[in-house]
């Protein structure tokens, strides 16, 4: 059953793989403070693609997180084009990247950013309540084996956990696009690997184009694709053709 | 089905339940007022018009010495006049059974066959006059039930120099005699006075009065000049002794009625307006607090796609589900206190039933009104928390900016221990909110000042009024102007210590184009019994020539102290005078013109007359001297200054206690809903550093001061600041009630500051212990643990 899961995938990506998800130009970002101008991108070009998984690795400041912010709708480049499947996210209004973000991007955040008064299922369910095509919540939290878990309140879940229903509640739309930001930097090991096999499981499951910012190398080892960026630019792209799965990483 | 969205609201909801009802109890408080005022305004007006309307209440009044009731066809005849109803009024002296002291009856005649085509009268228990007898009378109910008079029994009665027993037949009420009240009295006594309806022959046989009449009331058709009229009226009655004619609206018990349903016009919409600013001062602050303490969640929320409107419209429902719980509780304690008032109003006002009717138009306007104020209090903070670009959103808020505070900055830093530091820079950070913070608290303060003050006020009537100004034991009016031998014989009455004489003359004055009818009194130069004091306390000298007014009347006039006024007298000879305001007069009640005695018997060309008398007596010798009097021919009334103070402290001083404890009530709400707000709000932002400070090894005392420093400094700034504002409130409170029958006078004791401070200083406590219970539950690991 695996193995035929995965080799349905890398048909799907070998297929797919010229479906052009992101495709982004001359991308810049600049943050006046005051006297002085941060410039926390400058003059990115990148392209994703359909079903890929990508890993975005860069120090600290590099601006990951400003280009997937960008990516995902949340903010807006000072220069540049995003095209997402044609359409030119950087000539949307406010309301236009809000019904992006809410049709097509699932987000997971560093620090999980669930809502402490609302039950992992409710959490799921605040996300299905607005999605055209979702999941039942009860169905997202399985895929990431929280399924018993489902009545407890964010405080009462640990770090992993609480992570792992945010990638349910990411998923539970069924979103074209998956954007995570360093999941598993508040985490142990055998945590964080249990979430980064969650995500690989959406990403081959569903088909759903994969975006990770981490500072950890080791997890670059499960991407399709690494794209380094460090000072505002990618400074390398490196193929992963032997993706290693997620549970045989150790750092 | 709730939407995950709306099971948020509910769990925040009950989160912050405590904070979520000290807000909605301001509200319910904004609200309650509201409701009462309109409601009780509503039901007054109500209740007055269609008693007025069903009772054919009249449109002018007249009396006159006497007339022949062949004049009635003539005052018909007048443009504008659609009913002319003549009558005889007269005042009599009563020996109530039970009462030492004489009463004062207002005998008016009934005619026999039908009803009177004006001011008629409702009967609520009894029968009507039986035409063949003479010495049936109906009652009104005030001065029955004061009397603990019942149906059968009789009253006797002094009618033109003989006495006479009336038989109580009916229990009746009337639209002219709403506020009961004598004439020249301040407040209504119903054991000493009482009105009498007779039967009109009988009434005209016991007075000499075949044929003629001393009172009219007059109905307008529609649209009719008044003014006009009235001059018409005036014309016709002059030779016959006319008293001048007056319009509906200076008809006493409707003028006392009209000046109480203005006071609640003016006063009725102050409180909800303190309330709902309060209220929207609050869910300003706490929505900026849950809006930044929920800043990641909001970011969420838009990454996932959640519009603004959505989660504006999220938060808005916070708002409204607090301000509609408080509007409903509001709404029913509104009509609540509408109920309760309607009966503090029923104990004065002589209405056969108060028409007492909810309107579900003011609840749905209170509730607009609150919704509007909540909406406009929390719509900044709303706003502002979803209109931030979620990419910052989702980055956790800087760390506060602090700075040095004033007194660092001028160099006094040394002088403040560390711990006050820190309360300090905390209240300099946010200087909007601090200030209202302090606002908020004054107000409460001043509330109960304000409620209060009109206590003091009330007090300070009664030591004016009863003490400064009327010196006498009783006075007695005649029913003609008599000869001032009179009061020799008065004098020489056992127990008698002093007697001095009073002249009453009914006038109008007129400047330029403004006119009124009132009655000058003349009074000894060197008057023991009675003194011209302000409400200040000021005294005003009688002058040898021209006259003394009142303030009021003044201003009514347009006229200051040096002009001259025209005087035309509406008794005896009717001469006409320009006499000069010597000085004025910031009296208490009514609109008055004082004269010296000698100088009005001069200006009405006639010799030492009196019309009137006031005496002071040994106590023990009273009960003979009102036994006397009872029996004194000519004598029209007896006011007794002791049975005015018992009534006034029975019915108004009840009356104002009542509001004192609703007063000092919502002050407590505001306070508490201030002060338990304050303290939540700083606790939730500074968990983690108090948390941080326990860890170091700070203790719960020690923290708790950081904590509840910052609200105690709060408070005790506010509360001298209050004071001043409930000083001023009062003061303008005076301006606003400064009407023509009444006028407060302005007097705030040391007691109602005290009070004042007190009870907010003990609900700012009482909510900060609440928090600090929170506080002593602090759980360490679970704070620090967290992320803020
Ligand atoms: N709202 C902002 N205002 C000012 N500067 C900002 C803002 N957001 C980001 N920056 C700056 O832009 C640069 C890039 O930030 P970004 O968050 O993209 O870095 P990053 O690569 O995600 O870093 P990290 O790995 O620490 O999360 C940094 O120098 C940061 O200080
Ligand atoms: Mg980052």
């Amino acid at each position: 059953m695996a193995s035929s899961i995965s080799n349905w995938a890398v048909e799907q990506q070998e297929t797919q793989d010229r479906e052009v998800v992101f495709a982004a130009q001359g991308l810049t970002k600049t943050y006046h403070m005051g006297e002085v101008d941060v410039h926390a991108l400058r003059g990115v070009d990148l392209e994703l693609f359909a079903g890929e998984f990508v890993v975005l690795l860069g120090p600290s400041g590099s601006g990951k997180s400003t280009l997937l912010n960008i990516l995902g709708g949340l903010d807006v480049p000072s220069s540049g084009t995003v095209f997402y499947r044609g359409q030119q996210l950087t000539e949307f209004d406010d309301a236009g990247l809000t019904r992006y973000r809410r049709e097509h991007v699932g987000f997971v955040f560093q620090f999980y950013n669930l809502i402490p008064s609302l039950t992992a299922r409710e959490n799921v369910a605040l996300v299905t309540d607005i999605a055209a095509h979702p999941l039942n919540p009860v169905e997202a939290l399985r895929m990431v084996n929280l399924v018993d878990r489902q009545d407890h309140f964010p405080a009462q879940l640990s770090g992993g956990e609480q992570q792992r229903v945010a990638i349910a509640r990411a998923v539970a739309k069924n979103p074209s696009v998956l954007l995570c930001d360093e999941p598993t930097g508040a985490l142990d090991v055998h945590t964080g690997i249990l979430v980064l096999e969650a995500i690989s499981r959406i990403n081959r499951e569903l088909g759903t184009t994969t975006a990770v910012i981490t500072h950890n190398a080791v997890i670059a080892d499960m991407a399709d694709r690494v794209i380094s960026i460090s000072d505002g630019k990618i400074s390398h792209v490196h193929l992963n053709p032997n993706k290693r799965p997620a549970s045989e990483l150790t750092w | 089905m709730l939407s995950s969205l709306d099971r948020k609201l509910f769990r925040d909801l009950s989160h912050m339940k405590g904070q979520s009802f000290a807000i909605a109890i301001v509200i319910a408080a904004g609200v309650a007022t509201f409701v009462n005022s309109r409601t009780l305004l509503h039901s007054l007006e109500l209740t007055r018009s269609t008693f007025y309307e069903r009772y054919r209440f009249a449109d002018v009044f007249a009396r006159v010495k006497r007339a022949p009731d062949m004049l009635v066809d003539r005052l018909q005849e007048i443009p504008g006049v659609s009913t002319v109803e003549s009558r005889i009024v007269k005042s009599v002296t009563l020996d109530v059974p039970g009462i030492d002291e004489p009463a004062v009856g207002q005998l008016i005649s009934l005619p026999a066959f039908r009803p009177p085509r004006l001011n008629q009268v409702y009967l609520r228990r009894g029968r009507q006059l039986e035409p063949s007898r003479d010495d049936e009378v109906l009652a009104s109910e005030a001065f029955l039930i004061a009397n603990n008079i019942d149906l059968g029994d009789t009253i006797g009665a002094i009618i033109n120099g003989r006495r006479k027993e009336l038989r109580v037949v009916g229990v009746a009420f009337s639209p002219e005699y709403v506020f009961q009240i004598k004439p020249g009295d301040m407040l209504p006594d119903p054991h000493h006075f009482g009105i009498l309806w007779m039967d009109h022959e009988a009434l005209s046989n016991a007075f000499d009065m075949d044929g003629a009449f001393n009172d009219i009331a007059v109905g307008l058709a529609r649209g009719s000049p008044v003014e006009e009229v009235i001059l018409s009226v005036d014309r016709l009655l002059e030779p016959y002794g006319g008293l001048g004619a007056f319009p509906r609206k200076d008809q006493l018990s409707n003028l006392l009625l009209e000046s109480d349903i203005q006071g609640l016009r003016t006063t009725g919409l102050i409180a909800p307006t303190i309330f709902l600013c309060v209220a929207a001062f609050l869910l300003n602050v706490v929505l900026t607090r849950l809006t930044s303490l929920q800043r990641e969640q909001i970011a969420a929320l838009k990454a996932f796609g959640y519009t603004n409107l959505q989660i504006a419209w999220h938060y808005m429902k916070f708002v409204l589900l607090i301000t509609a719980a408080g509007g409903l509780l509001g709404t029913l304690g509104g009509m609540w206190l509408a109920h309760d008032f309607t009966k503090l109003f029923l104990r004065v006002y002589q209405y056969p039933e108060l028409v007492f009717r909810v309107q579900p138009n003011v609840a749905v306007n209170a509730m607009l009104v609150a919704g509007g104020a909540a909406v406009l209090g929390s719509f900044g903070a709303i706003a502002l928390a979803v209109r931030l670009p979620p990419a910052e959103a989702m980055r956790p808020e800087p760390p506060a900016r602090y700075g040095p505070t004033l007194l660092e900055r001028i160099g006094l830093g040394r002088l403040v221990p560390n711990v006050a530091r820190m309360v300090l820079r905390q209240l300099e950070r946010h200087p909007i909110k601090t200030t209202f913070s302090l606002l908020a608290i004054s107000m409460s303060v001043a509330i109960v000042v304000v409620g209060n003050f009109i206590g003091n006020s009330v007090d300070k009537v009664i030591q004016v009024q009863f003490y400064d100004v009327e010196r006498y034991d009783l006075s007695l009016a005649t029913v003609e102007p008599v000869s001032i031998d009179a009061i020799r014989e008065l004098e020489n009455l056992p127990g008698v210590y002093q007697c001095e004489p009073r002249r009453y003359v009914a006038s109008r004055l007129r400047v330029a184009n403004r006119s009124r009818r009132i009655g000058i009194v003349g009074l000894p130069r060197d008057a023991a019994l009675m003194h011209l004091k302000s409400r200040t306390g000021k005294y005003v000298a009688l002058p040898r020539e021209g006259m003394i007014l009142s303030k009021k009347l003044a201003s009514v006039l347009n006229i200051r102290a040096g002009e001259k006024v025209r005087v035309e007298t509406l008794q005896e000879k009717r001469p006409v005078a320009d006499v000069v305001v010597v000085d004025l007069l910031d009296d208490i009640t009514g609109l008055n013109a004082y004269m010296d005695i000698e100088a009005l018997n001069r200006l009405m060309r006639e010799g030492p007359q009196v019309s009137g008398a006031m005496l002071t007596a040994n106590p023990e010798f009273l009960p003979a001297i009102y036994k006397e009097l009872k029996e004194t021919p000519g004598v029209a009334s007896v006011t007794i200054r002791q049975a005015a103070i018992d009534s006034f402290r029975n019915t108004i001083a009840k009356n104002m206690l009542h509001m004192r404890m609703i007063n000092l009530i919502f002050a407590i709400i505001i306070a508490l809903g201030v002060v338990y707000n304050g303290a939540r709000i700083s606790l939730s932002e500074r968990t983690r550093e108090l948390a941080t400070l326990r860890v170091i090894g700070f203790t719960r005392r020690e923290i708790s001061t950081i904590l509840l420093g910052e609200i105690g400094t709060v408070t005790l700034l506010g509360i001298p600041f209050g004071l001043l504002m409930g000083y001023w409130f009062s003061w303008i409170l005076t301006l606003f009630l400064d009407q023509e029958v009444f006028r407060f006078p302005f007097v705030i004791a040391n007691s109602t500051y005290g009070l004042a401070a007190a009870t907010v200083l003990a609900a700012s406590v009482g909510s900060a212990l609440l928090v600090r219970r929170k506080l002593d539950h602090l759980d360490l690991i679970a704070v620090l643990k967290s992320r803020e």
